[in-house]
């Protein structure tokens, strides 16, 4: 069914009893073109670019939960795209524009909201760190603004200034960067690609892969059966290695688990998403009231969706220093999602040396945002046979050819990224 | 999670650090570039029973070798890691 003003006012005037399920539960079929193993909001994404600019509407996606139980339901919601190395500006550039069409192309409520993103600075040398990035963003066509101590003020009064450790001096601003409804994207897109003819098979895991006798991949091998396919997609963030264990694969990864945090509800206050930059603090407040924040991953390898309490009181610490206000509001839900950790904590999206069977993963911490230029760039992939262009460095064999994509710089331990 | 270390006893997780898999063993300066590059950037990434190097830098700042189970967090073993710590104690 289509949105629009007149749907909405015609379901209001029938008592809010005339809405249809917005996706088709679909039932596996014995073949498909492509088969996206992953219903989060990469492999979604995925399906619908697939759908829409590809043309190639005889996919199914599978997911082994319901659609979006995994990080797509579990992250801080936040999009923007200050990043500052090659392969990854552009990238991220091209989903931050995807993210400012995504209601209109999927005819969904997604609720994007260009609130701005601000990461704040406490140092000479962490200015000059960000202004450097700051202007890698804006020789690149992406918007960025170095914030002095006086606009910061302007925009942020709550926040201490008299922190002596770590003074504020200023914030490096990306007006175009926000939030937006981590299980709207999910259903948006299923909303659409189901609209497209797409399949999505929930409560279908997949359990191997089917191999012919040139050992490329011909399908899979599933809960709800055999499933034959063309070609296979992975986009099962956290759990990459293992699906990729099962076509006898080692992929540079580890797991790992990124805590995030929802305080009560309380008056508007936070008016954009905010970095603390003297330590690893990040928040944003909901439509809702609650102050949605987090910080660092654990730090140790984990599939188990729940962290440890020393990360938690980390976090709430650098909350405090920022804001001190805080002090009284209490937690109200903390949760835990299993990352893809990269050896240099950007992503994989690429063919595999198994004909047949394509990667995307990789996403550490940084996954939604990149949820529709994920989607798009791994379709583009899937239908022609070549990376995209802004993909051209997410390359499964960069780390052996030592073109590691390390915006932080620490190298092939994945729990510093 | 807390840690048994063999020698402080029963400590908080936040007084240690984590390295990872104890299972990759450093190739030979001779060794080829696939060696190496198995070594530096491939993991099993184990899901269950694995075991890891820790470090207790909140405590005795010895290097531990640790059975832990992905899954669930539980530690199984907690062991000196081979080195001079180990040999103090006869592990």
């Amino acid at each position: 069914m289509k949105y629009s003003i007149f749907s909405l006012a015609r379901a209001a005037l029938s008592g809010h009893k005339a809405w249809q399920r917005t996706w088709r539960d679909a039932s596996p079929k014995d073949h498909y073109d492509v088969v996206i193993v992953g219903g989060g909001g990469h492999g979604l994404a995925t399906a619908w670019f697939l759908a829409s600019e590809y043309g190639i509407r005889n996919v199914a996606v599978l997911e082994k939960g319901w659609i979006g139980s995994g990080n797509a339901g579990r992250n801080t919601t936040i999009i923007r795209s200050n990043y500052g190395l090659p392969g990854n500006t552009g990238f991220y550039e091209l989903s931050m524009k995807l993210w400012e069409r995504m209601e209109q192309d999927l005819n969904y409520n997604t609720m994007v909201s260009q609130r701005g993103v601000i990461n704040l600075y406490h140092s000479d040398a962490q200015r000059d760190a960000y202004a450097r990035r700051g202007n890698t963003m804006r020789i690149n066509g992406i918007d960025a603004e170095l914030l002095d101590l006086a606009a910061v003020r302007k925009m942020m009064p709550f926040l201490n200034f008299d922190n002596a450790r770590f003074p504020v001096q200023g914030g490096l601003l990306q007006r175009r960067g926000g939030t937006a409804r981590h299980d709207a994207v999910v259903w948006g897109y299923a909303h659409a690609a189901s609209a497209l003819g797409v399949d999505i098979i929930q409560n279908c895991e997949v359990s191997g892969f089917v191999r012919d006798a040139n050992d490329k991949v011909t399908g899979v091998e599933t809960s709800r059966g055999k499933i034959g396919a063309d070609k296979v997609g992975m986009a099962v963030a956290g759990s990459s290695s293992r699906v990729a264990a099962m076509a006898g694969l080692r992929l540079p990864i580890e797991s790992h688990v990124l805590q995030a945090f929802v305080s009560e509800a309380i008056k508007p206050v936070i008016p954009n998403v905010m970095t603390f930059g003297a330590g690893h603090f990040y928040v944003s407040q909901s439509d809702k009231g609650g102050l949605v924040f987090g910080g660092d991953i654990d730090g140790y390898n984990s599939y188990a969706q729940r962290g440890n309490m020393p990360v938690m009181e980390d976090v709430c610490e650098g909350g405090m220093a920022l804001m001190p206000m805080i002090g009284r509001v209490r937690l109200l839900r903390q949760w835990g999602g299993i990352m893809d950790m990269s050896m240099d904590g950007s992503p994989i999206i690429d063919k595999t040396p198994v004909d047949g069977l394509y990667l995307n993963a990789g996403w550490c911490y940084g996954g939604f945002k990149a949820t529709p230029g994920s989607g798009f760039v791994f379709a583009h992939l899937l239908a022609r046979d070549e990376p995209h262009k802004e993909a051209a460095r997410f390359r499964l064999d960069r780390f052996r050819r030592g073109a590691a994509i390390d915006e932080k710089g620490v190298g092939a331990q994945p729990n510093l990224h | 999670m807390r840690i048994v270390c063999p020698f402080c006893g029963e400590r908080e997780l936040g007084e240690f650090t984590y390295l990872g898999d104890a299972k990759p063993v450093r190739p030979a300066a001779g060794a080829s570039e696939d060696e190496v590059f198995d070594y530096v950037y491939l993991r099993d990434n184990v899901a269950g029973e694995t075991s890891e190097h820790w470090y207790h830098g909140g405590g005795c700042r010895a290097w531990l070798k640790i059975a832990r189970n992905t899954l669930t967090h539980e530690i199984s073993s907690v062991e000196p890691a081979a080195g001079v710590g180990a040999a103090k104690v006869g592990a």
